[in-house]
């Protein structure tokens, strides 16, 4: 990692450095306080919007209309709870927790059984396969759009979770079959071998063997999965686009709540349904930003 | 055991391809077909028509708008975007002075790259809401408030036609750059440190050290980076349909084509029109992605 080096201790400090050194340690002042205020700004931008958004589901409506840049007079969860009951945001994390649970649990079973068989076995059609899940990662889910309306539409799963699902699974093997079948070429191959010459069967091999071999990359790419199926927007509201708001997902709730606001609208309320969305995701994102920061780039960086 | 073994390889293999071949690869497939017929309303029998979706398009003013800030958003947003993650990344990762001879990041570079990634894992709907409140065109919107502290009359981010696109851009600017710092700033520790070293032993200034050698070493990057922020740019359908006003207003002045064709389809119903929208779109997405690749080639530096 690159920061590491930033933490080492000095290695050399030859005193023949010395004088040019501290020339250098000088201008080095002006040019770190400039960058650390670029920095910072930065920050600030980053972090003010989200900051304001949930000091905003404290305040009332006057104060929210008022100056935009004060603080909440007091601070109550008033809004929090209208934002679960009246506005069924509490309704909307529900189904999201469970359609993103099974879809990533499902992505991760189907996933990781194809990407082990395409890394790891020698047959007809492996490489075939292998680039028809891969080609997947370059095309713009909108070409697929009406079609894949029409296909979950015909099999009677429009408008529920089940189809939600199904769906999310599909468009994450893509990226989750590249990324596994990397990590499961890495793995020693020795030790599979062993297991099978015992007389281990090949299902549990892979199973007891090789998943818990293979878990560091198999949690990289679980969150990544829960956070790209978590934030999704465009599949619920085609797919869940009926008469069905008891079966929302987050995202599409809350543009909802946000798109029928006028300005009679409960805006505390709003921010305390933005706030409930990205809490989790931040919770998360927090434990495992190593993780996230490395697996989200490791795609690109390939 | 050879029979055990494909019998294996099948069963392993069948649910994922199957779910795959039946949610992804056959939708791609019908919408070519699809793009030819003229398909309207859920229970219409549609007719083959031949080209004439395609001829249409080319009349089609909003179509054609839409490709315009497609244009825009491929021009600007990646350039953006890269400049400020390449300045920051730099800033991060090599500006923190030399140290027995290595470069070495600022201060607190790890605190700043987890806040600066943040945005990336934020929904982009939810940012979308989100900044409807920052950018709304009274003083009770977060920026035009602050302009108001300095005596400056409120700005229209989103409901002035001629404004609108970019404060889009801004967003997706905003919400890119922290994910290209951490793209970068990998690139970066993978240059070896002997050579900013022998660099810095001959002389080198912070400029030369950027200039000539960060960024040459690191266009491999840069160009995935720049393919990458492509793709997003021929999206960008979640920020417009959520942030604009009226769905790519005002005025069509933010539509894309993502979300014309998500309203041709399913708020209008003429599938065979939105079908021939999402063929252009994809050859378009896969042209831009060659092009990239093939005109920014050079020749690999290996170390």
């Amino acid at each position: 990692m690159a920061t590491e080096t930033a933490y080492k201790p000095a290695s050399r400090t030859g005193s023949a450095h010395g004088r040019p050194k501290r020339k250098r340690g000088d201008q080095m002042g002006a040019f770190g306080a400039l960058s650390h205020l670029a920095l910072l700004v930065w920050s600030i931008l980053v972090i003010g919007p989200i900051l304001w958004t949930f000091l905003g589901s404290f305040k009332t409506n006057t104060e929210i209309f008022g100056d935009p840049i004060t603080l909440p007079s007091t601070y109550n969860w008033d809004a929090w709870g209208r934002a679960i009951d009246k506005a069924h945001v509490g309704q909307y994390m529900l189904n999201t927790v469970f359609v993103v649970a099974c879809s990533t649990a499902l992505t991760m079973l189907l996933g990781s059984m194809a990407a082990y068989v395409l890394s790891r076995y020698t047959f007809p059609g492996n490489r075939a396969i292998y680039f028809l899940f891969v080609s997947g990662m370059t095309f713009p889910v909108f070409l697929a759009l009406v079609p894949l309306f029409f296909v979950v539409r015909n099999l009677g799963l429009i408008d529920t979770h089940f189809g939600v699902i199904l769906v999310y699974t599909a468009y994450s093997l893509p990226f989750t079959v590249f990324f596994l079948s990397a990590f499961f070429k890495t793995l020693p191959t020795s030790v599979g071998e062993a297991a099978m010459m015992d007389g281990c069967s090949h299902t549990r091999t892979f199973f007891q063997i090789m998943v818990p071999m293979a878990k560091p990359g198999l949690i990289s790419i679980t969150i990544f999965n829960i956070l790209g199926q978590w934030n999704q927007y465009l599949l619920p509201i085609v797919l869940l686009s009926g008469n069905v708001e008891d079966k929302w997902l987050i995202t599409q709730g809350i543009a909802n709540i946000s798109t029928n606001a006028g300005y009679e609208a409960d805006w505390p309320g709003l921010f305390a349904a933005l706030s409930m969305a990205i809490i989790p995701v931040m919770i998360i994102y927090i434990i495992f930003q190593r993780q996230i920061q490395s697996g989200l780039t490791s795609g690109a960086v390939k | 055991m050879r029979h055990g073994r494909y019998r294996f390889i099948v069963g392993f293999l069948a649910a994922p391809v199957i779910l795959y071949v039946v949610f992804v690869i056959s939708p791609y497939l019908q919408a070519f077909q699809i793009s030819l017929t003229n398909w309207k309303g859920i229970s219409a029998n549609p007719q083959f028509i031949g080209l004439e979706n395609y001829s249409r398009l080319l009349d089609d003013e909003v179509f054609w708008a839409a490709v315009r800030h497609h244009g825009v958003l491929l021009l600007v947003m990646p350039l953006v975007t890269i400049v400020i993650a390449l300045f920051f990344s730099f800033l991060l990762n090599l500006s923190g002075g030399q140290r027995g001879g290595q470069m070495t990041g600022i201060w607190g570079s790890k605190v700043y790259r987890v806040i600066f990634f943040l945005p990336q894992v934020l929904a982009v709907a939810i940012v979308g809401v989100l900044f409807q409140a920052i950018y709304r065109p009274d003083e009770s919107g977060v920026i035009n408030g602050l302009l108001g502290l300095v005596g400056i009359k409120p700005v229209g981010w989103l409901i002035d036609p001629n404004l609108a696109l970019w404060s889009i851009i801004g967003v997706m600017v905003w919400q890119a750059v922290g994910f290209y710092v951490v793209l970068f700033s990998a690139g970066m520790s993978s240059i070896p440190k002997d050579v900013f070293e022998a660099a810095a032993l001959d002389g080198a200034g912070r400029y030369t050290l950027f200039f000539k050698i960060t960024l040459p070493l690191l266009w491999d990057t840069m160009q995935v980076a720049w393919v990458y922020l492509g793709i997003a740019a021929f999206d960008a359908f979640a920020l417009v349909q959520v942030l604009s006003v009226d769905r790519g207003g005002p005025d069509n002045s933010t539509t894309v084509l993502p979300l014309e064709i998500w309203r041709t389809a399913f708020n209008f119903s003429k599938f065979g029109y939105a079908s021939a929208m999402g063929v252009v779109l994809f050859f378009m997405t896969i042209t831009f992605a060659a092009l990239t690749l093939r005109v920014t080639r050079r020749e690999r530096i290996e170390f």
